[in-house]
């Protein structure tokens, strides 16, 4: 098992849309209790759809895993339909990183799609 | 050395082709063969229920499991046998003074003083009894070293201090509190207070004497100790014990029982409901005998010798920093660390690639880390199987690390 391959370091040394958004539509974050891992991400859908997602960034600190999960979630995500992405799991976020995972480290890996998965769902929400 | 490392048959495993370096021993202890063939015996040649049976192997079990008890006893200098009460382990042992002495004993003017740095098994309960009873708690913090002050002790105990909970090592700092003064700090500004031990990370580590001490509870575990899980001690000061009303109900904590009323058994049986964990006594029993057979103080020298070179190791590498005391005399066999921009859990992760087991996380005291204002911590700690070498292969692993991560 290679868990740090060169793809999962190139993405926790370079994180890709790191950062805020301007005008997100939704937003949402979460806490790791167990390592102390804070994660959130901000959204911005299609103008006139407002089912795809058209913009996302996220922030916050973590370990190699989830931040690169995170990394790659949102270019993965980029262009998607919300209910795709709310039926994103846990297999589409191992074959993703491409790698196995430890029980531990699932958690790890699935907590940047929970967040995700969060703001979108309060999108909905608000969208009635 | 070498003939110790021969007594623990896990350190033969290899995994991948590569030996285990085991340096989780705050966690948990390895379990030496001889400890390992206590328990199987009883499983294999006498492994009846304790004191009911009128026949041979029955007798025998009972034998076993209160001659265990009096070993212990003897190990932690308890005056008598039946002070020492088995429970599933420190955190229970805890528990049981929370319900059968706390509560009953506690009101809304009452204080308890617990410090910063302990386990949540020591912290849960007292910061519990705020909201049960509406005691006022205070919390005792450290000085910029990671150790206490005996000074604060003026402003913490008063009349109205019931209690003062504190650990004796801590599983995060390392730092060897002085129990011995403390308490004779304590009894002298108020003599009802009463002073609780968790020895969880001393028992295992140092020659311990409750009396000497001078506390009032102490509790710890068998698993950290070189015994089995499941299974660890309360003792207390008889007087006390006896008047703790009873914690679990069952079999075998009873005097009589009739329709109307009970006569519970003394101590330590009305603390022991239900079938005690026969063979982690016996266990436990077979640990302290091989503790005793090395000597306290040797596994304490022993200690001091690796952590005072891990010390010096892990500091020369840069961006590590290491919390707690500098010294190595002020501390126990424990280094919790952070590594300048890594995650803990991509250090241990890294490490693990070469068998090396270290914990990392808030390690059940998350307050002491919100105290240094640091996320999660990695940590290495170390017993009398750890080597050199060990600590070696630990320098050689963070260097991998930060040249997978740097």
């Amino acid at each position: 098992m290679d868990l740090y391959r060169e793809i999962i370091l190139d993405h926790y040394k370079h994180p890709r849309n790191f950062g805020e958004l301007e005008k997100p539509d939704a937003k949402a974050s979460e806490y790791n209790t167990t390592c102390g891992d804070r994660i959130s991400i901000e959204v911005r859908v299609n103008a006139s759809t407002r089912q795809r997602i058209d913009d996302i960034c996220f922030s916050g600190v973590g370990c190699a895993i989830s931040m690169a999960s995170a990394s790659m979630l949102t270019e993965k995500v980029t262009g998607m339909h919300l209910k795709d992405v709310l039926a994103l799991g846990t297999n589409d976020i191992v074959n993703m990183l491409g790698t196995e995972l430890t029980p531990s480290r699932t958690k790890c890996a699935l907590l940047p799609l929970e967040v995700l998965q969060k703001a979108v769902l309060s999108l909905q929400t608000h969208n009635g | 050395m070498d003939a110790i490392r021969k007594d623990f048959p896990i350190l033969n495993r290899r995994i991948d082709g590569k030996p285990l370096i085991y340096l989780d021993s705050t966690a948990t202890s390895l379990k030496p063969q001889a400890v390992l063939d206590a328990m199987d015996e009883y499983y294999t040649s006498y492994g009846a229920n304790v004191f009911r049976g009128i026949y041979k192997i029955s007798e025998r079990a009972t034998l076993a499991y209160e001659s265990a008890r009096e070993r212990i006893a003897k190990f932690i200098g308890a005056k008598e046998k039946e002070e020492v009460i088995f429970t599933r382990g420190t955190d229970e042992s805890i528990s049981l003074l929370y319900y059968s002495w706390a509560l009953p004993h506690m009101s809304a003017c009452d204080v308890v003083v617990t410090t910063i740095m302990e386990h949540h098994a020591n912290f849960l309960p007292w910061q519990q009894l705020v909201k049960t009873k509406g005691v006022t708690l205070k919390i005792w913090n450290i000085d910029p070293n990671g150790e206490l002050n005996l000074n604060d002790l003026d402003t913490l105990i008063t009349r109205e201090t019931k209690l003062l909970a504190l650990t004796a090592v801590s599983n995060v700092l390392g730092t060897i509190n002085p129990i011995q003064k403390i308490t004779r700090t304590v009894k002298k500004l108020n003599p009802a207070c009463l002073v609780l031990v968790d020895a969880a990370q001393a028992a295992p580590h140092m020659a311990i004497d409750v009396q000497q001490w001078g506390a009032d509870f102490v509790a710890f575990s068998s698993h950290k100790m070189l015994g089995p899980t499941g299974i660890g001690v309360l003792w207390g000061r008889r007087e006390l014990l006896e008047d703790m009303p009873v914690f679990n109900f069952g079999g075998d904590m009873i005097k009589e029982v009739h329709r109307d009323h009970t006569v519970f058994a003394g101590i330590p049986y009305k603390f022991e409901a239900g079938t005690p964990h026969v063979a982690g006594a016996i266990g436990l029993g077979a640990a302290v005998d091989y503790l005793t057979a090395l000597g306290m103080d040797a596994v304490r020298k022993h200690e001091l010798e690796i952590t005072s070179y891990a010390l010096d190791r892990l500091s020369s590498i840069n961006g590590i920093s290491i919390v707690g005391p500098k010294e190595a005399t002020h501390r126990g066999g424990v280094i919790a660390f952070t590594m300048k921009g890594l995650h803990p859990h991509d250090i241990a992760q890294i490490l693990d690639e070469d068998n090396i087991c270290i914990r990392v996380g808030f390690h059940c005291a998350q307050p002491i880390h919100e105290y240094l204002s640091i996320g999660a911590t990695a940590r290495a700690s170390f017993y009398i199987y750890t080597t050199k070498a060990d600590i070696d292969a630990l320098a050689n692993g963070l260097y991998k690390v930060k040249k997978i991560l740097g």
